[in-house]
């Protein structure tokens, strides 16, 4: 006993001392393209809000980890009634707010009424949909009573949507969020950056940081010369696929490639005439050749999809085959459905430059089958009006990062208006299904389904290329949900 | 001594007029002849440096860049051409009618609303054009056309007010003609130098607008190509592949400076105080 005492006595010692000689560095700058418009997770869709608080600030009872899977958070445990419709989540006893009240039971029940209540601005109110009721038994204690089995139900509760937070300081979120992580928010300096500080306090595993800042930088070129010289040690989802070969050639970087839920696609307008014949839609399908779009506009980055479904999720089915590059097939289809001299639309592109240089390798392959485009290069407020909310558009190039976002094509309003009794059928058995065997079995033939129809033209999946200093460890590669979750990072000297 | 020897003689107007024939017949050759179809991608020979095959090199779609910058002339042209237009047919009889009737209160609204038009830059009206009507070559030429109305405005009404008090244009009121004849038969032709020294120039400045607005995207959109999209395009890749800024940053430069240069010798050749004081 005594010679162990020894031992981690001079261990300490050694450790204070490299400690002191390396002069450890303890906090990290990421850079951010997108700023948040303000920090309320649970009110507003921007993904940017996650990308600062998400893990960090707020906690929900599950959470997502770097692989996509779900793990436990505030919620300890949990057991599910045989009928599936039960949920008893046993949470951390001891967890505090920033602000030093306690998180418990009334908590959770305040969280989620409040997202579910009529007047909710959540941004993703289909997640709490099947909730009936939520009871607080004792304090560490949450009994959530659901309308309809929902197999999702843990995962929708990974959400950031879905996070914690306390009645006594949630009105003020937006500007000062008051969380239960392993990070305090410090400061917001708009227009430049967000600061976040290590909480001495925190109920699970500290974080190895003292501290983060988020530094916003929108412009690509800026991006690149801040990376370069060192003003930021990590750039998530690097804006510039075209400079990643500089950093990978230089020893002080590290670049990770990894995978969004980013779904790339060419998103047609399934009301207006000619795209509402779906021979028109599969003529577009083989007109567009998915690798020239990858190395043109993405330098190379990005997995070809031929559905709407992430390509390393285990129920991906493989469909790019079913809309191969074959422009004298779409040229035939064309002259079918009645346009042997092709016609003439818009193709409306929001900032990002897989939109707007895919938009312009795509209109040329398109030129070659008839279809003439006129592109219109639009700002995100402007695309959101004119494209999302107004369907004043014939195609479009958006990539959908939601996580398991296939629900979307149920909604006939949504907007691409794709209206299939069949496959709005098929999402409601799927609500239902809490089998995984069977829900596996829904969402495959879902896959097939929009790609039979040909909805929208899948283009590929965008990578989430990462540029750090070199000795950053514990960033995730992946980005299976919006974050930048710095609970595990730290520099290795 | 003609007009020719001298223009022979005058060293800023050759250079200049040369650069600009160059790129004029660039613009005019190009519908002629491009070395590539500027519209066909070919990815897979992209971001090549420049050879016997393509002069300038190619872009980041595997584009011409020698091909693009032709094609890319037109686009310039064409929208200063237009601007300049505007400015000059709208701007000179607004002038000619300020000057026409000094200090009345058709004077005082013309050039205030002049003056209101003035305050705001060209990149401002542009961006509040196409925050309404959307992005594209005719909205940079509104843009920049309305930016020419009052430059050439006050240039007129200042060159006509001199004129008005001259012995010539009395014995013309005396011969009983009224202030638009005046302003059509003895005014215009006296200010005619005048304004193709300053044409030119706003030629020179609406190609860097045009340049400046495509830079910003709110001007020609793809495919057609436009010099100042180029370099907005090649930003993130200067470093690797300089060529993609390189040639259109010179051919913006070499236009406007040939403009530039021309626009002086043409005010030294056309200007009778200045040709006084030279033999």
């Amino acid at each position: 006993m005594k010679y162990l005492n020894i031992k981690l006595a001079m261990a300490s010692a050694l450790a204070i001392t490299a400690g002191m000689a390396n002069a450890e560095t303890k906090d990290i700058t990421i850079g951010m393209q997108l700023e948040p418009p303000h920090l309320d997770p649970t009110g507003a869709a921007a993904g940017a809000i996650d990308s600062v608080v998400y893990a960090n600030i707020f906690e929900g009872l599950t959470r997502f980890d770097a692989t996509g899977a779900i793990l436990p958070a505030l919620a300890e445990s949990w057991t599910i009634s045989d009928d599936g419709l039960v949920y008893t989540f046993s949470l951390h006893s001891g967890v505090m707010f920033h602000d030093g009240t306690s998180m418990d039971s009334e908590d959770v029940k305040f969280s989620l009424d409040r997202a579910r209540a009529e007047d909710s601005t959540n941004a993703q109110k289909a997640l709490f949909e099947g909730i009936d009721t939520v009871e607080a038994l004792d304090p560490t204690t949450v009994r959530v009573t659901l309308s309809a089995p929902n197999g999702a139900f843990l995962f929708n509760m990974a959400w950031g949507d879905a996070v914690i937070v306390a009645s006594e300081s949630i009105d003020d979120a937006k500007t000062h969020p008051v969380g239960t992580g392993p990070f305090t928010f410090t400061n917001w300096v708009q227009g430049d950056s967000i600061t976040i500080s290590k909480n001495a306090d925190y109920w699970g595993t500290p974080a190895r940081l003292d501290g983060a800042t988020f530094k916003f930088i929108s412009d690509p070129t800026a991006a690149y010369a801040a990376v370069m010289a060192e003003d930021v040690d990590a750039f998530p989802n690097f804006p510039a696929p075209e400079n990643l070969p500089q950093f990978e050639a230089d020893s002080r970087f590290n670049v990770l490639v990894g995978s969004t839920e980013g779904e790339t696609i060419l998103s047609t307008n399934n009301k207006m005439p000619p795209f509402d014949n779906v021979k028109v839609r599969e003529a577009l399908a083989h007109a567009i050749d998915r690798q020239a779009v990858i190395d043109g506009a993405m330098f190379g980055l990005g997995t070809p999809i031929g559905t709407h479904f992430a390509p390393h999720h285990p129920d991906y089915v493989d469909l790019t085959g079913q809309s191969n590059y074959d422009p004298e097939l779409a040229k035939s289809l064309l002259a079918e459905a009645g346009y042997p001299d092709g016609f003439e639309t818009t193709l409306k592109l929001p900032p990002p430059p897989y939109a707007r240089r895919g938009g312009e390798i795509i209109a040329a392959q398109l030129r070659e089958v008839g279809i003439n485009v006129e592109i219109s290069n639009l700002e995100w407020a402007q695309w959101l009006e004119q494209v999302f909310r107004g369907y004043d558009f014939g195609l479009t190039i958006v990539s959908h990062t939601e996580p398991m976002d296939i629900g979307i094509y149920a909604r006939p309003e949504y907007y691409f208006q794709y209206d299939s009794a069949a496959f709005q059928q098929l999402m409601e058995d799927l609500n239902d299904a809490t089998d995984p065997d069977a829900r596996s079995v829904i969402l495959k033939s879902a896959q097939r389904m929009i790609a039979d129809d040909y909805v929208n033209g899948y283009l590929f999946q965008l990578a989430n290329p990462t540029v750090a200093n070199a000795n950053i460890v514990g960033l995730w590669l992946n980005a299976p949900t919006q974050a930048n979750d710095l609970t595990a990072v730290y520099w290795n000297d | 001594m003609s007009f020719l020897t001298a223009a022979l003689r005058n060293r800023s107007f050759m250079i200049g007029a040369i650069l600009a024939a160059l790129f004029v017949g660039a613009a005019l050759v190009s519908y002629l002849w491009t070395p590539f179809d500027v519209t066909k991608l070919d990815i897979a020979h992209k971001l090549q440096t420049p050879s016997t095959e393509h002069w300038f090199g190619t872009d980041h779609f595997g584009r011409d860049i020698f091909a693009m910058i032709m094609v890319g002339a037109r686009t310039s042209i064409a929208v200063a051409v237009v601007a300049v237009g505007i400015g000059i047919i709208l701007g000179v009889p607004l002038g000619l009618a300020a000057a026409a009737r000094k200090d009345s209160l058709m004077d005082e609204i013309i050039m205030r609303t002049n003056d209101l038009v003035f305050a705001f830059p060209a990149l401002l009206i542009a961006i509040m054009i196409t925050a309404v009507f959307g992005p594209s070559a005719i909205n940079a030429i509104i843009a920049i056309g309305i930016f020419n109305i009052p430059v050439f405005a006050r240039l007129t009404r200042g060159a006509a007010l001199s004129l008005w008090t001259r012995d010539f244009v009395l014995s013309a009121r005396v011969a009983g003609k009224n202030a638009t004849r005046i302003s059509v038969e003895h005014i215009l032709p006296n200010i005619l130098n005048l304004l193709i020294v300053q044409g030119s120039v706003q030629f020179s400045l609406g190609i860097l607008a045009e340049a400046g607005l495509s830079y910003v995207g709110l001007g020609a959109q793809p495919p057609i190509p436009s010099w100042g999209r180029m370099l907005a395009e090649s930003q993130t890749m200067i470093s690797f592949a300089p060529h993609l800024a390189i040639f259109p940053g010179m051919a913006i430069v070499l236009t406007v400076l040939g403009l530039n240069l021309m626009g002086d010798g043409l005010r030294d050749l056309l200007d009778p105080r200045l040709r006084r004081a030279r033999t």
